[in-house]
């Protein structure tokens, strides 16, 4: 059959991000040392392309494109728009980072647009196939940038955990695939829904598939029970490293589990909903105790981020449009938060110092009040403090659940979250009450880290204030 | 006589055309070894064996009977079980891959439709022989000669399939009959030319892979006193001497069937009218199957060897960017229809 | 029992053993070895299913040369089983019991009561003529192109995070370029003339003492 041309619109932000990765990968060979600001540069350039390309390619009925491996909807404009955007600001944190370790070099830029390229084609993918190899694309990305500090004996130590963890998720899915591959035979998320609505529960084949399904997406979320990789991969790889894989993938897993679960198997959907609900109590509950436990903000994070996949999770196992549209609003505003919190990590940091526990924060608010304002802002949104945009979010995917009639479990993941405002409250209290270290030096950043700083702060409220026009774009992907 | 022939099980007729392939392929072997003394002898303006028959033409047989009556010396704390099977591992494919191969039209042992890919995975498995022997034999000459056949042997296969795959995109098949039958025509219309940069890649990849001078560092006897064979002696010994020559001989055939037309013969159809022996044939093949097993002695006597990081800067620097190049330029020249090659 | 059957069993026995023994050895390179067996008695099996182009790449790909590289680097570690195996025992317990576990539930979904002959019958033997090869190849570059692409860049993402993580210029050893080794010319690379002043000072000294030698002679 002759290539038609036409194929290839709906993917040109993915083809930019390869073309910028490619120039980037090439381009590096030639810079001097000096010039290597212009990888940054190009990187950045690229991205913006990439979400003018989402813009003018986006719009419009669903187009299913590449003989059924690609699909372009509503969930694909979003969702890519999200990823891109979290991404440019994760690349303008990190440079000031980079430079100073003697780590700036083209292949983080490189690396990290291939991660990206990854998730892009998770979010566009309409087959098993497709949203695999992109979630290993992002996978093998970001383990490579989980090491990128060689010098690191923690960095080596985390990455070749999240080598072996994710390889094991990735075999769990890959396993599931193959079982829902056998009991529909297709790989196509459309004629598996087919298949999948006339056959049901009865095909044993289907739910064992479904069970490792579930598996390799908790995997990949990093939930309870399968979360034993999260913290220490944040604590020992280097905090650019994490704030590009703390942030980003979290919107690309939420997109694994929508394509998955809803768009090929969601006529099972009372199947996977008791799983997810189980993976969702266990993580909130984990992420939120544990947290309070510890010292190490990276590492504090990390179970913050397991507590918060618990209630992403929350939204999917609704099964309702609306739970769907809470828990992909949830997703993205996380990415955001999760961005501004290690961006502020890397703007403590300095030469030779890495702010890695919360005696790090003490009195930055007498270092510098803006970039304190910044960090409590994101605080207290984790925490769900109205009117930031985190109480938007916990309360949707809430009422989503309550909708559904368990009320029960509203009520657990409001306990859990009051006991997790502990420990976001005590980063306030440590930035604004606590004294600094008399030898702290004076926090130095260039505007553009401003710049995206605030951006990335102030968001945080007026999304809070004004959360219709996100709402009703999450909303109106799921009709 | 057909009738005779037809009656036999199907086994035995394989095992007679093996034993048809095999015995010629061994004594060519055998007398490889004398012309390789005289050639080289020559070049180098001696006289080479003349001692044993008529200007030394029984000298072969004299060493396979000296090398017969040899005791294998199997050295303390080697791996015995793997050192005895080494050799046998490295003939293995020298002699197994000659099944895909066609001797004329139609004459072959077995006719598959993926037989270059066969070629290409049975010498790719010849360095097996090499690495276990290197490692069982618990001497740190045959593991340096080891490590070295076995990086080098992986840097060149890629290159020779990277020349093969330009192959099979200028015949468009991979079977060895349909790829000499691609090159029908005259001296012209035969692959060496449109191929050329792969032509040359794949003769100097195949006198790498089967690890002779100039890239002969895997023995490299004046470093590592004679690498990977170091401790092997009588028959073990000429199990891997056998292996390398019919090594050898494998890579002269196969560039006269893949780029030098086979068993096609050099001149226009029209300028040979009724001249029978002018005509396509097996006898052209063995002709140029010659010259390149004459190629591989001239390297031999001409080339000092290459030192090891410079064979590694050839593999991967030189011929994969050549053969990658190369591979597009041949692709878009079929597209093209580019006469006189290609023209439909 | 027809031919072919014959020696499905016959290799796949020898894949089974080959397999048990990768796990079992105590030597790595023994293990590897017989990895490589397994490998090539499975390519075996599937060119008895007809996929004799998957067959052979698995032979070229596999054992050509991803297990050379294997080998290699086997041979060259000094591995320590003792300590690799000392918290075998206190693991084995609750590994062998997850191992039992997931085997008994493979067993009890992928039999013949889910994937026997009723539900997937034997496909019709492909015809003579078709060619395995030109099939995948068709398929991979219209149907799954796009997978295919993305397995390309996954590829270039393996090699460019390989090199990252390994390549590093050590201060301490003294490299040579064979580039500009061979790029050397006869002439002003190979040899440079350098002109110097004779030395006056030296001079009369050893005219001196050479001249009388030479009037003797």
């Amino acid at each position: 059959m002759p290539f038609d041309a036409a194929n290839l619109f709906p993917i040109l932000p993915e083809i930019a991000i390869l073309v910028t990765a490619s120039v980037v990968l090439v381009l590096d060979l030639y810079l001097k040392e000096k010039d290597k600001d212009i990888n940054h540069t190009l990187t950045l350039i690229g991205l913006l392309v990439a979400i003018g390309l989402t813009g003018a390619v986006g719009g419009g009925d669903a187009r299913v494109v590449f003989d059924g491996n690609v699909v372009r909807d509503g969930l694909t404009d979003l969702l890519r728009g999200a990823i891109l955007v979290v991404s440019l600001l994760a690349f303008v944190y990190a440079r000031p980072w980079l430079k100073d370790r003697g780590l700036f070099v083209g292949e983080f830029y490189v690396l990290g647009l291939f991660a990206i390229l990854g998730m892009l084609i998770m979010v566009s993918a309409n087959s098993f196939l497709t949203i695999y190899l992109g979630l290993e694309l992002q996978a093998l990305s970001l383990y490579a940038l989980v090491a990128f500090d060689r010098d690191s004996k923690k960095g080596a130590e985390a990455a070749m955990k999240y080598f072996v963890l994710g390889a094991l998720g990735s075999g769990m899915l890959l396993y599931g695939v193959s079982m829902i591959y056998g009991a529909t035979g297709s790989i196509e998320f459309g004629p598996v829904a087919q298949a999948v609505a006339e056959q049901g529960m009865d095909n044993k084949v289907l739910v064992f598939g479904v069970v490792f399904l579930v598996i390799g997406v908790g995997f990949k979320f990093g939930a309870v029970p399968f979360h034993m990789w999260v913290p220490d991969i944040y604590e020992g790889a280097p905090t650019p490293a994490v704030l590009l894989l703390g942030s980003a993938p979290k919107i690309a897993a939420f997109a694994l589990a929508i394509r998955m679960l809803v768009d090929g198997l969601e006529a099972i959907q009372p199947d996977w909903q008791g799983m997810l609900l189980i993976l969702a109590v266990l993580s909130m509950g984990l992420g939120n105790l544990v947290a309070i436990a510890q010292t190490n903000i990276k590492r504090m994070l990390a179970y913050s981020t397991i507590s918060h996949v618990g209630f992403i999770f929350l939204g999917l196992l609704a099964g309702s449009a609306q739970g769907y549209a809470s828990a992909m609003f949830y997703a993205i505003v996380y990415a955001v938060m999760s961005t501004g919190a290690f961006g502020i990590l890397l703007i403590l940091s300095r030469k030779g110092f890495d702010a890695e526990n919360l005696d790090d924060l003490k009195g930055l608010n007498d270092r510098d009040s803006w970039y304190a304002a910044m960090m409590a802002l994101v605080m207290f949104s984790m925490a769900g403090v109205p009117p930031t945009v985190g109480f938007m979010a916990k309360l949707l995917v809430l009422e989503s659940v309550v909708r559904i009639d368990l009320v029960w479990l509203a009520l657990v993941a409001v306990a859990f979250s009051i006991i997790g405002a502990f420990y976001y409250l005590r980063v306030v209290k440590v930035i604004y009450f606590d004294k600094p270290d008399p030898d702290m030096p004076v926090l130095t950043t260039s505007g553009g880290v401003r710049f995206a700083m605030s951006l990335n702060g102030l968001s945080l409220l007026a999304l809070g204030l004004f959360p219709a026009t996100l709402l009703s774009w999450c909303q109106s992907v799921f009709v | 006589m057909i009738e005779l022939w037809n009656a036999l099980p199907v086994v035995i007729q394989i095992l007679i055309k093996i034993i048809a392939i095999v015995l010629p392929l061994l004594g060519m072997v055998a007398y490889y070894t004398l012309a390789e003394r005289k050639v080289i002898g020559y070049i180098q303006v001696r006289i080479g064996p003349n001692r044993v028959g008529w200007r030394g033409s029984l000298q072969p047989i004299a060493d396979a009977v000296k090398l017969m009556m040899k005791e294998i010396v199997i050295p303390t704390k080697a791996d015995k079980v793997l050192f005895l099977l080494a050799p046998m591992i490295a003939i293995a494919p020298a002699l197994a891959a000659w099944a895909v191969f066609p001797f004329d039209e139609g004459l072959v042992l077995a006719d598959i439709n993926a037989g270059l890919l066969y070629l290409l995975a049975l010498t790719s498995l010849g360095v097996y022989g090499i690495i276990i022997a290197g490692w069982a034999s618990n001497s740190k000459y045959a593991l340096l000669g080891a490590m070295r056949s076995a990086a080098q042997i992986v840097a060149y296969e890629i290159a020779m399939g990277f020349a093969l795959v330009g192959v099979l995109v200028a015949a468009g098949s991979l079977n060895l009959g349909a790829i000499v039958a691609a090159q029908e025509g005259n001296l012209l219309t035969w692959f060496w030319l449109p191929l050329l940069p792969l032509f040359g890649v794949y003769l100097i990849s195949g006198i790498a892979e089967t690890n002779r001078a100039p890239f002969d560092v895997a023995e490299g006897e004046s470093e590592i006193v004679a690498g990977f064979h170091v401790e092997y002696s009588g028959m073990a010994f000429a199990v891997f001497f056998l292996a390398e020559y019919a090594n050898m001989i494998l890579i002269s055939a196969l560039s006269a069937l893949l780029f030098m037309g086979g068993w096609l013969s050099p001149f226009p159809q029209a300028w040979i009218e009724g001249i029978a022996i002018l005509g396509d044939g097996f006898h052209w093949l063995l002709l140029k199957t010659f010259f390149f097993m004459f190629v591989f002695l001239w390297l031999r006597a001409t080339f000092p060897r290459y030192r090891y990081d410079q064979i590694m800067r050839l593999g991967w620097k030189v011929f994969i960017p050549i053969t990658i190049v190369w591979i597009l330029v041949v692709a878009l020249a079929v597209l093209a229809e580019l006469p006189p090659w290609w023209s439909a | 029992m027809g031919f072919e059957k014959f020696l499905f069993y016959v290799f796949a026995t020898i894949t089974l053993v080959a397999a048990g023994m990768v796990i079992t050895r105590r030597n790595p390179v023994h293990a590897v070895l017989y990895l490589v067996l397994a490998f090539i008695s499975s390519a075996a099996l599937w060119i008895l299913l007809e996929a004799e182009f998957l067959g052979i790449v698995l032979v070229l790909v596999y054992v050509g040369a991803v297990m050379v590289l294997f080998l290699f680097v086997v041979m060259m570690l000094d591995v320590d089983i003792a300590t690799l195996r000392a918290g075998f025992i206190r693991y084995l317990p609750i590994g062998a019991l997850i191992a039992v576990v997931l085997a008994l539930e493979i067993f009890l979904i992928v039999g013949p009561a889910n994937f026997g002959l009723q539900q997937f019958p034997a496909p019709a033997p492909a015809a003579p003529g078709v060619s395995n090869t030109e099939e995948l190849g068709l398929l991979l570059y219209t149907l799954y192109v796009y997978p295919f692409e993305i397995a390309a860049v996954i590829l270039l993402v393996a090699i460019v995070a390989a090199i990252r993580l390994t390549l590093r210029r050590r201060s301490d050893t003294k490299y040579m370029d064979p580039a500009q080794q061979v790029r050397v010319k006869k002439g002003p690379d190979r040899i440079r003339i350098v002109k110097m002043p004779s030395e006056r000072a030296a001079v009369p000294a050893v005219a001196a003492s050479a001249a009388p030698q030479e009037s003797t002679e």
